[in-house]
């Protein structure tokens, strides 16, 4: 797979600028997730952490393809989904550091960044149950009469809870115009994704909806961005929906700081020696799609951005103490107590 | 007293006054929509309760779905962080087992988790309640699983126009409701009563006295609002005043309505069919007790269901809920 990532120029590669929008989304991706375990690392700050380092090219592949109304869905593991859709980046470091200035004024916390300005609507911390709210988000598009889509984002473990059943079969029966991004790191949690799913690809799962099923290299951009692009064409055509599996390889523990004692070492070796950020960066430059120049400075460009935001966000206050009671009604009405 | 509830207005019953409210909601704000299983025509709800509305207002709007109530509430909170005003049904509040992440996680949680950047302005419509023989599994009141949900609004009316106007301003309020329908009060003509015309709402967080009383307070809400109102003549032949007072929602609760109604009479029964163990009594019971300890005459006495399944057998079922003798005998023993 990785090969012809590093390797020969691809007829049915994106225009130049599409691959470097590319490389600027895994750029931020990738260098903001080793701002994240660095400064996890040296101790420097204390919060839940799941990185989401090895699944760059996944959200990328989508991110480019996506206007600004449509909208995505993630999971905890999100971090990259954020930076594909746009979540402006001093907001986001601000919420992971739990501060007022955060998309959520620090109440969300890194498992429920929500920024809809950017599209990105829903991020939960439970396994599976962004599925159905997608749907909802497909059923209000296709209700509006607009042809804004919803892309899905979830892992190999939420593939086997019920929400996924039920969201895939209600998105068929009514034809929605929805994406579910199957992100297979290989591992749901602790637990090796084929030691308790019975498919080989989940993708043949699709089949039980009445859906067309993709399986695709999530490692491998070119092909990434093609189906992604081809599933999110048919959603926005009203075609209805595509689950769109992408094999990836989560590089860290399930949560950053976990002993990976479930992981095998020799396959984890070989992943993160085929990183495909990394790749993805040699075969731009092997193929004349940009100069090592070029994509340096999308790089200290990043950096700096990376460096404000973090700045930022360590110099933000925490929330008031009034938070604590705020947002959680939109009304309560006068004279009563809830 | 319902001032909104004037006689001159038609007679109806529960049933057919919810179904007037959802009516009149899709008629006036096309960002209404309705989600739930076996709800649009022919059939219009397994209780007939949402009868004709697919119809009129489009099988697009009242929308059929698949047995699965972890999508119906998904696709409903996601439709209302949309923009959309979605009324979902749950057939059976039992069924609320299946879904409560959906619910609780999710309907309940997403606003303060955003920070307040995305509302879930939506509604949980559900039967609910015992009495017609359906088992362990089809006849709980499970309201104080969501009081125990911050987040959530909870509404359990008892007289058809209160039926009604408490349902329109649930459609459209900002925030998640879980509209409990007691299967009971559907088409009992025992319980029907006068309902307003058109766009009529009774805000939610009011209580109402549904009968005036100087020596006990007998707080209720739903079906058993009848039930303290029946105990509450057949006292009065005696001598013993009791007031009614009807919550309507519990969150938000009209804790105001509750003190000044048990600072005047120094006796209060609460009665709800709900398993009276952590049920709503509980609390409300709490709440009488810190704030009014030293001005009553006795104890806040409980009136709820057996700490029990609901069993099947007619005998069984009945001695599971409330009766009118139970909330008479709790009412002499405050009075003793």
């Amino acid at each position: 797979m990785a090969d012809s990532v590093a390797g020969a120029d691809r007829p049915d590669a994106p225009d130049r600028d599409t691959l470097l929008a590319m490389f600027e989304i895994q750029s931020r991706i990738k260098l903001c997730d080793e701002r994240f375990r660095s400064l996890l690392t040296s101790g420097q700050i204390q919060i839940i952490y799941y990185s989401p380092r090895g699944q760059e090219c996944i959200s990328a592949g989508w991110g480019v393809h996506l206007r600004s109304d449509d909208q995505v869905v993630t999971i905890y593991r999100g971090l990259h989904d954020h930076l594909a859709k746009g979540v402006p980046l001093r907001e986001l470091w601000a919420e992971f550091l739990g501060r007022a200035t955060g998309t959520c004024k620090g109440k969300g916390g890194p498992m429920h960044i929500t920024h809809p300005e950017s599209g990105l609507m829903v991020t939960t911390g439970i396994v599976g149950a962004g599925i159905p709210i997608a749907t909802g988000f497909g059923l209000a598009a296709q209700l509006d009469g607009s042809d804004r889509v919803c892309v899905v984002n979830f892992g190999d473990g939420a593939t086997n809870i019920g929400a996924f059943h039920e969201g895939l079969n209600l998105a068929a029966v009514w034809n929605l115009p929805v994406v579910f991004v199957c992100q297979n790191n290989l591992y749901g949690e602790h637990t090796p994704y084929r030691m308790v799913t019975g498919v080989e690809h989940i993708s043949d799962r699709a089949a039980g909806y009445g859906m067309p099923g993709v399986t695709v290299d999530g490692n491998d951009p070119v092909a990434t961005w093609k189906v992604m692009g081809e599933a999110i064409a048919r959603a926005r055509a009203g075609e209805g929906p595509t689950l769109v599996e992408a094999r990836t390889y989560r590089f860290w523990g399930h949560l950053m700081g976990d002993a990976m004692e479930y992981m095998d070492k020799d396959e984890r070796k070989a992943a993160m020696a085929a990183d495909p950020v990394l790749r993805y960066r040699e075969w731009l430059l092997a193929n004349g799609h940009a100069t090592d120049e070029q994509l340096a400075e999308v790089e200290q460009t990043v950096l700096a951005a990376i460096d404000d935001a973090v700045e930022f966000a360590m110099n933000s206050p925490y929330p008031d103490a009034s938070e604590l009671y705020t947002d959680v009604y939109a009304t309560v009405p006068g004279g009563a107590q809830s | 007293m319902t001032d909104t509830a004037a006689p001159e207005f038609p007679v109806l019953m529960t049933g057919l006054a919810i179904n007037q409210a959802l009516d009149v909601a899709m008629t006036i704000d096309p960002k209404v929509i309705m989600l739930g299983e076996d709800i649009a025509e022919p059939s219009g709800g397994v209780y007939k309760v949402t009868k004709g509305l697919s119809t009129k207002h489009g099988a697009h709007r009242v929308r059929k779905t698949p047995i699965s109530e972890q999508a119906i509430i998904g696709a409903a909170v996601g439709a209302a962080i949309a923009g959309y005003r979605p009324v979902a049904e749950i057939m059976i509040m039992d069924f609320l087992a299946v879904c409560l992440d959906q619910v609780s996680n999710h309907a309940g949680k997403i606003r303060y988790m955003s920070g307040g950047q995305t509302t879930v302005p939506m509604v949980i419509r559900t039967s609910a309640g015992a009495g017609r023989g359906f088992g362990a599994q089809h006849s709980e009141m499970l309201e104080a699983w969501a009081v125990h949900t911050p987040g959530i609004k909870v509404v359990v009316p008892s007289t058809p126009a209160d039926a009604k106007g408490l349902l329109l301003s649930s459609i459209f309020d900002d925030d998640p409701v879980l509209f409990v329908e007691q299967m009971m009060l559907y088409w009992n003509p025992a319980v029907a009563g006068p309902v307003p015309p058109g766009d009529v709402r009774i805000p939610l967080g009011v209580a109402d006295v549904k009968r005036e009383g100087s020596d006990v307070s007998l707080i209720s809400y739903g079906r058993q609002v009848h039930d303290c109102l029946a105990v509450a003549t057949k006292l009065a032949d005696e001598g013993v005043s009791c007031e009614v007072v009807d919550l309507r929602s519990l969150v938000p609760l009209d804790e105001a309505a509750v003190l000044a109604s048990v600072a005047k009479t120094k006796r209060a029964v609460i009665v709800h069919e709900a398993v009276q163990l952590c049920g709503f009594g509980a609390e409300l019971s709490s709440r009488i007790h810190e704030e009014l300890f030293g001005e009553l005459a006795g104890p806040v006495r409980r009136v709820g269901g057996a700490n029990t399944p609901v069993p099947y057998a007619s005998n069984l079922e009945a001695d599971f809920i409330p009766q009118q003798a139970d909330i008479e005998a709790a009412v002499r023993r405050t009075l003793s």
